[in-house]
């Protein structure tokens, strides 16, 4: 009997757990170790941080689902991995610590045949002074998107009376998930004008994107009205209608009560005032560890400086002008050890997929690259694949899901209201450009689209109890795609 | 006689570099009938897109 553990039990990880389970049957063993008693259709956090869903709407019990699985399931944090076991232990192991199942504070070695890190990201509030002091929100966890609501329709009882700033974006100049923060402004303009306060509210978008529109993936070109136009264009067309003013290129470094400065790409130096702030933290790697068999620290051969894994990328590719899409991985092996993979979030990138850039005082400003849902599931089932296999005796990953080679379609909802909501519904093909087979835009113009409208919330909307079904595993759970 | 759709936009302001959706556009966002086509359309643009994706 192998075992399989999973690391992490987000979107990627849970895909990849349940999957090999499906497939693995009662023959081997899938064990799955994340520190959340809940899982949550993070997507969705947004309408909890308008206060147009709650949060039992957006998270379920992880217990139960995995129980009725056959997944044996450790309320835990991965705390370290030791590839090559211990003294005490011959075979692989991580160390977890228990974060609940009345366990808490408790140590203990789980061993494995083969580990899928899918640890996601370390929320990384420190990273920006006073970005951790409460003094503005973030929509990242469910929890957090509550208490964002609360803050807001604070603001929003006081715009009845006098006018009110709002400031939404990014909290550093290398973070990612613009996405949600472009998701969260556009949320509360709607909800601003539904309440009747929209013009005693300023509401500014801040973000270290060089333009509005490249969403941490270098914009992306579509084709419309017989042009193929940059998402520039669409997304400065957007918050003009909306009225939203924006500051693009600007690292937030430091966040006081009411106020955040920043630096801008070009050098100069700002400052905003706000009553009602939401800024998106830069990621990490959650801090995961590695040992050799004595003891002795290897963690800088499995993790990059960031803290995500290495995985079969190519990371020496040097330069922008040197990039390729061949760079990406496809197998998500760790090149050093290979029972070991890495999905979502937690895998290190090559490199930015947008093109790094840096103000005059060496400040490095742009956009990290965004592992979306859909990849991340894809990621998780292409590896539990692959498991499967090198289980049942291939020598090699079987399965691949690299972000050069795979699209996204991505709904980004721009208010809520099954008449009056719309949303940004958008295809891109494939996720990280490839210049070499669609030179010029890099991308499948027949497959890179986007249209905001009605029809794009309904999917929105629809996707939110899809997933959440797929998630409990209920009937006909394998049958909607990721 | 300015069009209501671009009353609120500023002379040599970012938002006067864009374009902006006439009355008709918006509308054409929330019309139930055309909304519920696009619905369709999208959706097997992203079928394709799925299918496209996975190896």
């Amino acid at each position: 009997m192998a075992r399989l553990v999973v690391m992490g039990g987000g979107v990627s990880g849970h895909t990849a757990a349940t999957f090999a389970k499906k497939w693995l049957g009662n023959e081997h063993e899938v064990v799955v170790v994340t520190p959340n008693s809940q899982w949550n259709w993070i997507p969705s956090n947004i309408w909890v941080g308008v206060g147009e869903m709650k949060k039992e709407d957006v998270v379920f019990p992880l217990a139960g689902v995995y129980a009725k699985a056959g997944i044996d399931y450790r309320q835990a944090k991965a705390v370290s991995i030791h590839p090559n076991g211990s003294e005490k232990n011959e075979k692989a192991f991580i160390t977890i610590e228990y974060t609940g199942q009345n366990k808490e504070g408790q140590t203990e070695e789980v061993t494995y045949d083969y580990l899928i890190n899918a640890t996601g990201p370390k929320l990384n509030f420190g990273a920006t002074p006073g970005l951790d002091q409460g003094y503005t929100v973030s929509v990242c966890t469910a929890d957090h998107a509550v208490h964002a609501n609360e803050e807001l329709q604070k603001v929003f009882e006081k715009a009845k009376t006098k006018k009110q700033k709002i400031l939404i974006g990014t909290g550093h100049g290398m973070c990612t998930c613009q996405g949600a923060a472009f998701e969260y402004i556009f949320n509360i303009e709607h909800e601003a004008k539904k309440a009747g306060i929209r013009d005693n509210l300023d509401i500014k978008w801040i973000s270290n994107e060089s333009f509005l529109g490249d969403f941490g993936m270098g914009g992306m070109h579509l084709n419309v009205g017989g042009y193929t136009a940059s998402s520039k264009i669409f997304a400065e067309s957007l918050y003009s209608e909306r009225k939203l003013e924006w500051v693009i290129g600007a690292h937030v470094n430091k966040v006081e009560a009411g106020k955040v400065y920043y630096e801008l790409l070009d050098g100069t130096m700002g400052e905003e005032e706000f009553d009602f702030a939401m800024l998106i933290p830069p990621f990490a790697g959650v801090g995961l560890k590695a040992f050799n068999k004595n003891g002795e620290d290897i963690t800088a051969d499995i993790f990059a400086p960031n803290g995500f894994m290495k995985v079969d990328a190519n990371y020496n590719a040097g330069a922008y002008e040197n990039w390729k899409a061949s760079d990406w991985p496809r197998t998500l092996q760790n090149p050093t050890y290979q029972n070991i993979f890495a999905v979502g979030i937690a895998f290190a990138p090559p490199h930015p997929i947008s093109k790094p850039m840096s103000s005059p005082n060496g400040t490095q400003i742009f956009p990290t690259p965004p592992r979306t849902g859909m990849p991340s599931a894809m990621m998780g089932k292409a590896v539990a694949h692959s498991i499967v296999d090198m289980i049942r005796g291939a020598s090699q990953p079987t399965h691949t899901a690299c972000m050069s080679e795979m699209g996204a379609a991505c709904v980004a909802s721009a208010g809520k209201g099954f008449f009056t909501g719309t949303a940004a519904a958008m295809t891109v093909y494939p996720v990280v450009p490839d210049f070499e087979k669609y030179p010029g835009v890099g991308r499948d113009i027949s497959m890179t689209t986007g249209e905001i409208g009605l029809a794009g919330h309904w999917i929105k909307h629809l996707l939110h109890f899809a997933f959440i079904w797929k998630a409990k595993l209920k009937p006909g759970w394998t049958l909607i795609p990721e | 006689m300015a069009a209501k759709h671009m009353e609120h936009i500023q002379p040599y302001s970012p938002q006067a570099g864009t374009m902006i959706p006439t009355k008709f556009r918006k509308f054409l966002r929330t019309c139930v009938i055309w909304q519920f086509i696009r619905f369709i359309a999208i959706n097997i643009k992203m079928t394709l897109l799925i299918l496209k994706s996975h190896h």
